[in-house]
């Protein structure tokens, strides 16, 4: 039942060799080198990798908000131009507008898309309901907590019906049980409208309790190490819920991928020539 | 605001209490004519000659009159950069090319003491009120355009590529995202204008003027009327709070969220 759109896999986005230099005064930072990548509908892809080592840079490639130095994005058969609504993004630090209150936010999407009054009110209602804000329509977001704000994020890119949805670790700052609530909630709606998704994260348990499928990245400059395919996030919405964490299965994966990215970090230490990237997070 | 907000209750009687000892001492000392009342007159004749002013009017204007002028001069001067300011601000710092041809302009006046210019103004002009606009234009044109531009400059570029991937057009996101998030630096720019712009009419109606409340305290200081240059500078003290007090009311109705970002 899991399985079935992997039959026969719709491609959603195309990363074909792509380049990414920060220009510098010395000429530039290469931050991703000779990445490809093919995202399929329904998939959930999280990206792991060490700090530094390029993951936002491939997701605002991914979201039009860059362009690769060399190589191509595409979406569908178009080459990504620019930042559209077919890609919702979502950061870590939201940026609700401190304008608009809860409401006027998560409707932005539609009323820049001109979509009629009484629609604009009737989606952005159910969307408010399903992340959880109701009572809290008017509140300005400066006035919400850390997770109630990323709620809010969440629905106003959701209120688009994004083909893809980025989000670039959207948890990281939120505490553990807040984080959790957030994952369920993301795993919900992502079952629910079978949106394909792609989430930075630098947490493996995040990453191995939502993906379909892990990628993990290599340090500066950022390259594709190695992928895994997960379905750990089914069992965990199943009957399995947290039991899944100390299945043997789950424990050897979680191995598997850390060790691959201590060993980058190992590489670090010894050669060191890049002091920035020391800066780990843990 | 933020001083306002972590003001506690004995903050709030330290000013009015500040302001009675003062009193007291200047009642005290001319009472005992320990200064000469032609330096510092005491302040019931100050208020004797408010009261007077207000009944008879300085030399052909009321009060009222003179402070009319005054502030007719400041908001129609006001208003103007404005209206020129803000769009030639936000513009430039839209646009590098814009701002590499008004900055360096701006940049050069700035510093340069408004009576300086205030003579070509008036060669120019006149004598009149338009050479006095025209200098408190300059005035508040310059922290309003600086402020403008330094807030487009400083915008956080996730609001707007958040706007772009949420279905807005160049325009929608001028409008509805780079517009509003530099309101709170706007309205700095716009106090500072304002507060610019108040200095410089004082000084201006010093040099060159039959009325306003600037010209009344010159006028009397040559009379040796100190009654009227300590009521005038009273006068403008309080005017000049009031006039910041209303610029800040109107700031936090327009950007409520202004430092709780
Ligand atoms: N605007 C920029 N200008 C120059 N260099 C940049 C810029 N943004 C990122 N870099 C560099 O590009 C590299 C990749 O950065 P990126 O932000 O993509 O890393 P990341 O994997 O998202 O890291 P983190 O896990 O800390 O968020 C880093 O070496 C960083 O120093
Ligand atoms: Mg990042």
């Amino acid at each position: 039942m899991y399985q079935i759109l992997n039959d026969k896999p719709e491609k959603v986005a195309t990363l074909s060799g792509i380049d990414f230099i920060y220009p510098d005064a010395k000429g530039g930072v290469a931050a991703l080198q000779g990445v490809n990548l093919d995202i399929n509908e329904g998939e959930f892809v999280c990206v792991l990798g060490p700090s530094g080592c390029g993951k936002s840079t491939l997701l605002k490639i991914i979201a039009g908000f860059l362009k690769p130095s060399c190589g191509e994005a595409r979406m569908g058969n178009e080459i990504i131009k620019g930042p559209d609504w077919h890609r919702g993004v979502m950061f870590q630090d939201p940026t609700l507008y401190p304008w608009l209150n809860v409401q006027d936010n998560i409707a932005f999407g539609l009323k820049m898309r001109k979509f009629p009054q009484s629609q604009i009110k009737r989606i952005t209602d159910q969307y408010i309901e399903l992340v959880g804000l109701k009572g809290f329509e008017k509140s300005k977001p400066y006035e919400l907590s850390g997770g109630m704000k990323q709620r809010a994020s969440l629905a106003r890119t959701l209120v688009n019906k994004p083909t893809m949805l980025l989000m670039d670790e959207p948890f990281g700052a939120l505490d553990a049980l807040t984080r959790q609530n957030m994952q369920d909630l993301v795993r919900e709606i992502w079952m629910k409208t079978g949106n394909t998704v792609l989430l930075i994260t630098h947490d493996v348990d995040e990453a191995l309790a939502l993906a379909t499928r892990i990628i993990v990245m290599s340090r500066s400059p950022g390259r594709i190490l190695k992928e895994f395919a997960a379905e750990f996030t089914y069992r965990i919405s199943g009957s399995e819920h947290e039991m899944v964490r100390y299945k043997p299965e789950y424990m050897e994966l979680r191995e598997e991928i850390l060790k691959i990215i201590s060993s980058q970090n190992e590489r670090l230490k010894l050669s060191q020539h890049n002091p920035k990237i020391l800066l780990e997070r843990k | 605001m933020i001083i306002a907000n972590i003001r506690g209750k004995s903050e709030k009687l330290l000013t009015p209490l500040t302001i009675v000892i003062i009193l007291t001492i200047w009642f005290i000392a001319t009472t005992l004519k320990l200064v000469d009342p032609k330096l510092v007159p005491a302040p019931q004749s100050v208020w004797a000659a408010l009261l007077d002013i207000m009944r008879n009017g300085y030399k052909s204007h009321t009060l009222p009159q003179h402070l009319a002028a005054s502030m007719q001069r400041l908001v129609a001067a006001f208003l103007e950069a404005v209206v020129v300011a803000v769009p030639l601000g936000l513009a430039s710092g839209y646009n590098s090319k814009i701002r590499a041809i008004f900055e360096p302009l701006i940049e050069f006046y700035r510093p340069l003491p408004p009576l300086a210019y205030y003579t070509v103004l008036i060669l120019w002009l006149g004598i009149e009120n338009e050479s006095k606009i025209a200098l408190l234009f300059l005035a508040c044109f310059a922290p309003v355009y600086i402020s403008c531009a330094s807030a487009v400059m400083k915008i956080k570029e996730d609001y707007i590529n958040n706007a772009y991937a949420l279905g807005a057009n160049k325009w929608q996101v001028f409008f509805h995202v780079i517009f509003p998030a530099c309101l709170p630096d706007m309205f700095t720019g716009l106090r500072t204008a304002l507060g610019v712009g108040y200095t410089t009419l004082v000084s201006a109606e010093m040099v060159a003027s039959s009325s306003g409340i600037g010209w009344m305290v010159l006028d009397a200081s040559r009379y040796l009327r100190s009654d009227i240059v300590f009521l005038g500078i009273v006068i403008m003290g309080i005017t000049g709070i009031l006039l910041d007090k209303v610029i800040q009311i109107i700031e936090q109705n327009i950007v409520p969220w202004k430092g709780k970002e």
